[in-house]
C-alpha cells in the first residue's frame, strides 16, 4: 500500500464519521422527543469525535502539515471520500433510522476488524470507537424494530425508508483498489468478506421488526472512490465549511 | 402512539460499584428497554453511572402528604432509636 492509498483509506473512515455526524447534528432541537434529541446528538458527537482522530491521523500519514481542521474545512466536494449512504438527507425519523441502521451494522464490523490493524494509531482509535459504535447499532436496531412492529403508519414509513436507502449498501461492500491495498497491508478489512455476516445481522433485526428484506433493483457507487457524490454533499459542505472559508483560520 | 402517550419512567443510577442506586430523574419512553437507552443518554452521558434501573412511575406508590402527622411526627421524640450510643469504627463507610 502506498502512502497516497493509506491517506485515502483514513480519509474514507474520517469522512464517513464526519458527514454522518453532521447529518445527525441537524436533528439537534428538532427530534421527535427530548430524550431522542439528546440520543441523536450523543451519536453525532461520538462520530465527530471519531472523525477528529481519523482526520488527524490522515494528516499525519500524509505529512504535508494538514491537520484535522484543514482536512475538514479545506477540501472541495470531489476530494471527499465518504460513502454515499451517509450524506443522504435526514428525511423523516424512519429515514434517519434506516440510514443509521444500515451503516451502524457495517461500521461495527469494520471497526471490530480495525482493532487488529497494522496501523497502530488506527487500532487505538478503533479501540475507543468500537464501544461507541456498538451502542449506535443497538440504538438504531431498537428503533427499527419498534417502527417496523409499531403502528400501520410507522411500519409503512419504515418500509419506504429501507427501500430508499438499500441501494447505497452495495458501495459499503464493494472493494476498490484502495480497499484492496488496505486489506493486503493488514490495515483494513476484506470488505466483500464482511457481507454474509452483515446480511445475517440485518436479517435478524428485520425479522424481529416483522419486515421483509427490500428488493431494490438499483445500486450506486462512486462516493468513496471517485468523489462522485450526490448533490446533497455540496449543501452539507456549504454549511460545514462556511465559517472557515469566509474567515480562514478563525478561532474562538 | 404520540410521544405524549408514552409512559413516564423513574430513573435510578448507581454512580460507583458499592453504592446504592439513587433516583436522578424521570423521562418518557415507549417501553423498558428504550427507557434504559434514554436514561443512558440523558443521565449518564458525563460518566455519572455504572448501572441503571428504570421503574414505571405508575408502579410507584407514594405516601399521602396529608398523613405526615401520623407517619413521621411520632418518630421525632424517640431519640433512643438513633444508633448514637455506639462507637463506629473508622473503616465502616456509608453507614
Amino acid at each position: 500500500m502506498n502512502q497516497d492509498q493509506h491517506v485515502d483509506y483514513l480519509l474514507r473512515l474520517g469522512d464517513n464519521a464526519l458527514i454522518l455526524g453532521h447529518r445527525l447534528s441537524e436533528w439537534c432541537g428538532h427530534a421527535p422527543i427530548l430524550e431522542e434529541d439528546i440520543a441523536l446528538t450523543n451519536v453525532a458527537l461520538d462520530l465527530i469525535g471519531q472523525a477528529r482522530m481519523l482526520l488527524t491521523q490522515a494528516g499525519a500519514v500524509e505529512g504535508k502539515g494538514r491537520d484535522e481542521d484543514a482536512l475538514a474545512f479545506g477540501r472541495d466536494v470531489l476530494d471527499w471520500r465518504n460513502v454515499l449512504l451517509v450524506e443522504q438527507p435526514n428525511g423523516d425519523f424512519a429515514d434517519t433510522i434506516a440510514r443509521q441502521f444500515l451503516f451502524d451494522i457495517w461500521n461495527h464490523q469494520v471497526f471490530s476488524t480495525l482493532l487488529g490493524s497494522t496501523d497502530a494509531e488506527l487500532a487505538a482509535i478503533a479501540a475507543k470507537a468500537v464501544k461507541e459504535i456498538a451502542y449506535h447499532k443497538r440504538h438504531s436496531s431498537e428503533w427499527l424494530i419498534r417502527l417496523g412492529d409499531g403502528t400501520e403508519e410507522s411500519r409503512a414509513r419504515m418500509i419506504r425508508a429501507l427501500d430508499v436507502h438499500w441501494g447505497f449498501v452495495e458501495e459499503l461492500f464493494t472493494p476498490d483498489a484502495v480497499d484492496q491495498a488496505a486489506f493486503e497491508a493488514g490495515i483494513g478489512p476484506d470488505l466483500a468478506a464482511l457481507r454474509p455476516e452483515w446480511d445475517a445481522a440485518v436479517a435478524a433485526v428485520l425479522d424481529e421488526a416483522g419486515l421483509e428484506r427490500p428488493e431494490v433493483g438499483w445500486a450506486v457507487h462512486g462516493g468513496k472512490t471517485d468523489g462522485h457524490h450526490s448533490e446533497h454533499l455540496g449543501f452539507i459542505l456549504a454549511e460545514l465549511q462556511f465559517m472557515q472559508r469566509a474567515y480562514p483560520g478563525l478561532a474562538w | 402512539m404520540a410521544s405524549s402517550d408514552w409512559p413516564l419512567w423513574e430513573v435510578f443510577v448507581r454512580s460507583r460499584a458499592g453504592l446504592n442506586h439513587k433516583h436522578c430523574g424521570s423521562l418518557h419512553a415507549p417501553d423498558a428497554e428504550m427507557a434504559i437507552q434514554n436514561a443512558r443518554d440523558v443521565y449518564t452521558r458525563r460518566g455519572e453511572g455504572v448501572s441503571i434501573w428504570v421503574v414505571k412511575s405508575s408502579e410507584i406508590t407514594a405516601a399521602d402528604p396529608d398523613d405526615k402527622d401520623q407517619l413521621y411526627d411520632p418518630a421525632d421524640t424517640k431519640v433512643y432509636r438513633h444508633p448514637t450510643f455506639y462507637t463506629v469504627p473508622d473503616e465502616v463507610d456509608h453507614l
